[in-house]
């Protein structure tokens, strides 16, 4: 079982940073953001036409720590989905040995 | 339960995490940025090709998982020196693990995800997100890596160290790159530009390292077949000896 389903425990890392990392990071401005502010081109970054989770928030669950662990689980989920289905499309079978 | 009411209310004054390394519209000129996604496109599609029936389907899961846990660490900026802060990319990390054809793929679609839902980076600038976060990392930071193991005896023994270098050095790349793009886009000038994300980036990188070798350490200990999984090739089932060699790339 361990064997066949590690991958289970590889994603609850992802979800336990998620949920307990991310309320804690910092919110300075990061590398490209500062040098944007310190050179004098910050202004000239535009905002999306659109948003959907705009900065790792649920627009109806506000911008607390909830509102961004929530944003964040779903991004985990989705990116693992997609990344499986798109490995699994790509990859040949084989047969399995273990 | 009064308790962990507590812990969820204790205010949190920083919340939103910012853009990293991620570029959003309007720092990079069309051309620039155009330029950019066609890299992208022909990179991933090259990957794509690359990656047909030379990936272990057992590899797949480790894809899930891998790109998973970069999505959630780039959500985790570090604070560094002077009121800058940094995250993970990964790229290095899902090369080592993955190879840099499904390492590509990884990248991409953790950035088009951010992209996409949760407006971090551009549209426009989805191409040189991709490039600079992802492909630096996985084409260059790779051969790097594999260039440093070499030096150091062997992927077994030279493999913290190696990937500690790769994942430093593909983060300067990346804030190169960006340098390079934002020159080009007559956004600001490379003598300014340059020295500032440089500099910057030498320190967010420590951090990149630090993480990519606590990854790979943890990995080693708990599952260390899961390292030599980039480096299996799949065995076809009912696929006899007939011209079906085991090449190691």
């Amino acid at each position: 079982m361990i064997r066949r389903y590690w991958w289970v425990a590889g994603l609850a890392v992802a979800v336990l940073v998620v949920v307990i990392l991310a309320p804690l990071a910092s919110s300075e401005p990061d590398g490209l953001e500062r040098v944007a502010i310190d050179t004098g081109f910050a202004d000239q970054g535009t905002t999306a036409a659109y948003s959907i989770l705009p900065d790792y928030s649920v627009p109806f669950l506000g911008d607390g720590p909830v509102s961004l662990i929530v944003a964040g689980l779903v991004g985990v989920g989705l990116v693992f989905g997609l990344v499986w289905l798109l490995g699994r499309v790509l990859a040949r079978r084989t047969q399995p040995t273990d | 339960m009064a308790m962990l009411f507590a812990l969820v209310s204790i205010p949190v004054p920083q919340v939103a995490p910012t853009f990293g390394l991620h570029a959003p519209d309007g720092f990079l000129s069309a051309p620039v940025a155009l330029a950019m996604w066609l890299v992208a496109i022909v990179v991933v599609a090259v990957s794509v090709r690359r990656m047909g029936g030379s990936l272990d389907e057992r590899a797949v899961p480790l894809m899930g998982v891998t790109a998973a846990f970069i999505f959630a660490a780039q959500m985790i900026n570090f604070p560094v020196v002077g009121g800058t802060s940094g995250h993970l990319l990964g790229a290095v990390l899902a090369a080592i693990l993955l190879g840099p054809w499904a390492g590509t793929l990884v990248m991409t679609s953790v950035i088009a995800v951010q992209a996409l839902l949760f407006q971090d980076g551009g549209l426009l600038a989805m191409g040189a997100n991709i490039v600079n976060m992802g492909l630096v990392g996985t084409i260059g930071g790779y051969a790097i890596y594999r260039f440093m193991a070499g030096l150091l005896g062997g992927e077994t023994k030279g493999r913290l160290p190696a990937a500690a270098v790769a994942a430093w050095a593909a983060v300067m790349l990346g804030a190169l790159a960006m340098s390079l793009e934002l020159a080009a886009s007559g956004t600001t000038t490379l003598a300014v530009v340059l020295p500032a994300m440089l500099g910057t980036h030498a320190l967010i990188g420590i951090g990149e390292a630090v993480v990519t070798v606590a990854a790979l350490a943890l990995i080693a200990s708990v599952r260390p077949d899961l390292l030599t999984l980039r480096e299996r090739r799949p065995t076809r089932a009912a696929a006899p000896a007939l011209g079906m060699t085991e090449s190691q790339p």
